[in-house]
């Protein structure tokens, strides 16, 4: 599916006072890209993402989704940084809730998400509850979950930051394995450099709040990539010049509050 | 790890709880505790064994029973709904909370005169006290359920399409269950404080009207026994919610 953000800008006002949040954010997607979002904390792109998913309303500006909305396929899916899976469900019963809401026989459901829980990885947990799994299973969890409702686009927001490195790493591998497979539109919201540059087609710089879209850079790179091989100088390049960007935008923001 | 012991901490509690009857025993024996107070657990014992089986019990606990656990479902399924429909809604919270907050507070048996006056000094009385004092635990904690649920789970069904009554069957209710149980638990044993409390007051039979008849014949050792019985069915409800909680909510941690 493909979007377009046209001067999007959301002001919080809390207790009488107005905090922009994003100001002016321009950028589209198109079908089956996935794209990454970068940004200091607090520049909101947390928002932006709910603004994309429709949790939330825009104070100005419009998103547009392309038209042709298909059958009962849900237009996103949320995965969130951690909890989002519901405690009171087995992994079975929450990677089946997509097909559930979608109004899928119980059966069916239940067939689709157990193959995205073998997929996963997941085989031998799926009668077990989230509070048994380690952070790394729930997060495989709420991946299978979000791809079994078989949404038109996948909305993410920073859903590794919560796990080690070694697992983060096999995530990264598994989730760009799925997404292959599947071609969904992807947005990914991070605040590691490093990880938007390795997952993304387009990494999306974002400055301080209020936040709005600094760079659109593209990554030609093809996948997998990594940090220690050959495409070892292109990337490096890349991670520099966002890094050099967003440490501006840093301490731009803390002289702007100090 | 635990050190190895002779016994486990189980079967020390058994221990002390024998030695202080065999205590009791001797004491009344030789004449230091007076067996109008402290009649003997061997005196409670058989009057314990003889109402099992001369049938003397069995019509006073089933008017307890029955009692108790009629007032406990119309209380409890009345503020089970009640709580559903304050947590759901605001509107019904900020304009019922008043209420809840004045009616609770107040001790349940000293409405019970003005209840009898309503319902007569039948059976509806009792029954309605009972009901009255399952209602509020039920409601206010089933309204914590609701409101304690994290707001990421609301989020989360919306975005995946979630009409209505799925918010409320897949979310709303199991995310609340553990306070709805909290509730249950103590409705029922509000429920049987609140009918033998009442069957003190006005009951021909009742488990109530026993421990009063055994105080005005002066029959220590029927009052003592009459507590024992009184005392394992409030063990046996803790024991069903319990069980009852178990099975339903399995996703939760404190409970193996």
């Amino acid at each position: 599916m493909n979007f377009k953000c046209q001067e999007l800008s959301k002001v919080y006002s809390p207790d009488n006072r107005t905090i922009p949040v994003l100001e002016n954010v321009n950028f589209s997607v198109t079908e089956g890209e996935f794209v990454c979002i970068v940004g200091p904390s607090g520049c909101g792109k947390t928002t932006l993402l709910r603004l994309i998913a429709g949790l939330l309303e825009p104070t100005s500006g419009q998103i547009c989704f392309n038209a042709g909305e298909n059958r009962k396929q849900p237009r996103n899916v949320m995965v969130f940084q951690e909890h989002g899976l519901f405690p009171w469900m087995t992994v079975l019963d929450n990677v089946a809730f997509g097909p559930e809401m979608q109004g899928t026989g119980k059966h069916e459901g239940r067939e689709l998400a157990r193959s995205l829980i073998i997929q996963t990885g997941l085989a031998d947990f799926s009668q077990c509850y989230p509070h048994q799994l380690s952070t790394g299973m729930h997060q495989r969890a709420a991946i299978a979950r979000a791809f079994a409702a078989d949404p038109r686009m996948l909305l993410m927001d920073e859903p590794f930051s919560a796990l080690d490195a070694q697992t983060k790493l096999l995530l990264r591998e598994e989730l760009l394995r799925i997404w292959k497979d599947r071609r969904k539109t992807v947005v990914y919201v991070t605040h590691d450099i490093e990880e938007a540059i390795l997952l993304g087609d387009r990494v999306l710089v974002m400055t301080g709040r209020p936040g709005t879209v600094r760079e659109d850079i593209p990554i030609p790179i093809p996948r997998p990539r990594n940090l220690t091989d050959g495409d070892y100088p292109r990337l490096r390049e890349i991670k520099q010049h966002i890094w050099k960007m967003l440490e501006h935008e840093v301490r731009q923001s803390l002289s702007r509050y100090r | 790890m635990k050190t190895a012991c002779f016994f486990p901490d189980r079967y020390i509690a058994v221990m002390i709880a024998a030695v202080i009857t065999g205590l009791w025993e001797g004491l009344v024996h030789i004449g230091i505790l007076s067996p109008l107070f402290f009649p003997p657990p061997t005196v409670i014992a058989v009057t314990l064994f003889r109402w099992l089986f001369n049938g003397k019990l069995t019509p006073h606990l089933a008017a307890t029973l029955s009692r108790a656990l009629t007032g406990f479902a119309v209380g409890a399924l009345s503020g089970l709904a009640a709580g559903l429909t304050m947590g759901w809604s605001e509107r019904v919270r900020t304009v019922t909370d008043p209420f809840i907050a004045a009616a609770h507070p107040v001790p349940k048996i000293a409405v019970f005169p003005l209840i009898m006056i309503i319902f007569g000094i039948g059976e509806m009385s009792k029954i309605a006290v009972a009901a009255l004092s399952a209602f509020f635990p039920m409601a206010i904690n089933t309204v914590t359920g609701v409101r304690q649920i994290s707001p990421l789970y609301f989020e989360v069904a919306r975005n995946y399409g979630a009409k209505p009554f799925k918010m409320f069957t897949r979310v709303i209710i199991p995310g609340s269950l553990p306070m709805m149980l909290t509730g249950m638990r103590l409705a029922l044993n509000n429920s049987l404080t609140l009918t033998i409390a009442a069957e003190l007051v006005s009951a021909q039979k009742g488990l109530g009207a026993m421990i009063w008849l055994s105080w005005e014949t002066l029959r220590t050792e029927e009052l003592y026994a009459s507590l024992i019985i009184t005392a394992l069915l409030g063990i046996c409800f803790n024991m069903l919610v319990q069980f009852a909680a178990k099975r339903l909510i399995p996703w939760q941690k404190g409970i193996s």
